[in-house]
């Protein structure tokens, strides 16, 4: 009987799990160690940063899913991971610590033949002064990335709302850092935010800013993109700044937050100047590292620069030696997940290191960088589990090396921001994008096929985010059918 | 005449560089039957775009 540890049960992590038990059947064991109790629909969390969904709506409990799929559930977060083994003996291992009241602190040795790094991202807070300190969120600012967070931030705003209906008040949504990600629910938010301050009746008494790390407006960590809208091949700058001036936002853009104070973003911008915006209420998302997973050999050494990169994502199968923005290519991006030194393990999601940014990295002229990371959203996340299971469930049958593949610069996403949440009165904006990752060669001059990289407003996606959000749910909570629903 | 959701563009601002949508357009939008062919083609889209992506 193998065993087949699944550190992190996110989206990518549940994704691999479950598809891999089915796979497997009782024959074999799949462990999960993740330390929440709930499962979490992140996109959805939007909602609940804007009042429209309640905590419950977005998350259900694992331990029943678990039950009945016969996965092996730890309430636990993983520590470190011993791919030799130690003195003792070679079967690798990892330490993990519980974390339900049970069991609290109690930490335990779990052996693997085969290990999922599927840990998501830290919320690296601490990485901006007041924006945060290293247990999470601070006093100045409000996030929208984990579901607690998103309750917090909907009563923050709905107490800025009642605040002007006597009185200007200012909005400022965007990332909080030089080297963020995610600008895509940044995104989401902000027009959630102004569609319920229309709702509210308050829309003229708030102003709404924009303040991202992105050289662009629209360029989302992927250097924006070229979509096929009304006849035109146009750029995502194009289409992000209508939206904004249409709906009466204003933005900052090559932005690095350096420090948050009360009421106050400090930033630097990528011409090298300086300045100071105000607000009374901000969600600004926080950069992303690894989860600072320890790794050590037979004899015990620290090996963590061995299996994982500097910003703490695992490495894998990816070309880390690329070098300039000139060098890129798409065949840089990882392919099988694999790890290199040890090949029994695999990152999936936010916790494989990507080989380079897919933006062009810049800097301001005192060196500060102001690029925005790659994402790694949901859909190439959870295809990246599945792929990965299905290498090693044929690895466990026999195959010698991993049999699938989910490379972002040959798959696509599918991205839907809703602005609102009612049925015929949201609108959304649907976008598909194919490759996540440019391929210049493939494609030259844009980098990605045009007949599918398209982007529309309308009720439209606005469906379509809704369908998401209770078939994904569904399929989470592996409910009838569960299989055909797809990532 | 400019429309309603134009009349906050001010000359030389941020927000008058781009583009910005015609009424047309806004009340394409939020039309039902417009809609609701739109659903099956993006639909249609992203299909074909999680087909072309699993390897
Ligand atoms: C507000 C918001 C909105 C978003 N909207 C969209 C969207 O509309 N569309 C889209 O495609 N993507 C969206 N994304 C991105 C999407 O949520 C991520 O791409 C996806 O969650 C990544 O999956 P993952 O499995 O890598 O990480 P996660 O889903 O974050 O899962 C990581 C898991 O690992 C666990 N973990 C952490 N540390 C440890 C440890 N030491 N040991 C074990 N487990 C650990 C965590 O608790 C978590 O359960 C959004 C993200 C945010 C924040």
């Amino acid at each position: 009987m193998a065993r087949l540890v699944v550190m992190g049960g996110g989206v990518s992590g549940h994704t691999a799990a479950t598809f891999a038990k089915k796979w497997l059947g009782s024959k074999h064991e799949v462990v999960v160690v993740t330390p929440n109790s709930l499962w979490n629909w992140i996109p959805s969390n939007i909602w609940v940063g804007v009042g429209e969904m309640k905590k419950e709506d977005v998350t259900f409990a694992l331990a029943p899913v678990y039950k009945k799929a016969g996965i092996d559930y730890r309430q636990a977060k993983a520590i470190s991971i011993h791919p030799e083994g130690n003195n003792s003996g070679d079967k690798p291992y990892i330490t993990i610590e519980y974390t339900s009241k049970e069991k609290e602190g109690q930490t335990e040795e779990l052996t693997y033949d085969y290990l999922i790094n599927a840990t998501g991202p830290k919320l690296n807070f601490a990485a901006t002064p007041g924006l945060g300190d290293a247990n999470g969120i601070g006093e100045h600012t409000v996030s929208v990335c984990t579901a607690d967070h998103a309750v917090h931030a909907s009563h923050e705003l709905h107490k800025v709302f009642q605040k002007a209906k006597t009185k200007k008040q200012k909005i400022l949504v965007g990332t909080g850092h030089g080297m963020c990600t995610c600008q895509g629910a940044a995104f989401e938010y902000i027009f959630n935010i102004e569609h319920e301050a229309k709702k509210a009746g308050v829309r003229d008494n708030v102003d709404i800013k924009w303040i991202s790390n992105e050289s662009f407006l629209g360029d989302f960590g992927m250097g924006g993109m070229h979509l096929n809208v009304g006849g035109y091949t146009a750029s995502s700058k194009i289409f992000a700044e209508s939206l904004y001036s249409e709906r009466k936002l204003s933005w900052i853009i090559g932005a690095h937050v350096n420090k948050v104070e009360k009421g106050k973003a400090h930033y630097e911008l990528l011409d090298g100047s300086t300045g100071v915006e105000e607000f009374d209420f901000a969600m600004l998302i926080p950069p992303f590292a690894g989860v600072g997973l320890k790794a050590l050999n037979k004899a015990g050494e620290d090996i963590t620069e061995t299996l994982f990169a500097p910003n703490g994502f695992l490495k894998v199968d990816a070309n880390y030696a690329a070098g300039a923005y000139e060098n890129w290519k798409a065949s840089d991006w990882p392919r099988t997940l694999q790890n290199p030194t040890y090949g029994n393990i695999f990152a999936v999601g936010i916790a494989f290191a990507p080989p380079h940014p897919i933006s062009k990295p810049m800097s301001s002229p005192n060196g500060t960088p102001i690029t925005p990371t790659p994402p790694r959203t949901g859909m190439p996340s959870a295809m990246m589990g599945k792929a990965v299971a299905r290498s090693i469930v044929d690895m466990i049958n026999g195959a010698s090396k991993p049999t699938h593949t989910a490379c972002m610069a040959e798959m696509g996403a599918a991205c839907v921001a809703s602005a609102g949440k009612g049925l015929f009165s949201g609108t959304a904006a649907a976008m598909t994008v194919y490759p996540v990752v440019p391929d210049f060669e493939k494609y030259p001059g844009i980098g990605r096929d045009i007949n599918m990289t398209t982007g529309e407003i309308g009720l439209a996606g606005h469906w379509i985010k809704h369908f998401l959000h209770f078939a994904f749910i569904w399929k989470a909570k592996l409910k009838p059918l569960w299989t055909i629903i797809p990532e | 005449m400019a429309a309603k959701h134009m009349e906050h563009i001010q000359p030389y601002s941020l927000q008058s560089g781009t583009m910005i949508p015609t009424n047309f357009r806004k009340f394409l939008r939020t039309c039902v039957i417009w809609q609701l062919m739109r659903f099956i083609a993006i639909n249609i889209k992203m299909t074909i775009l999680i087909l072309r992506s699993h390897h």
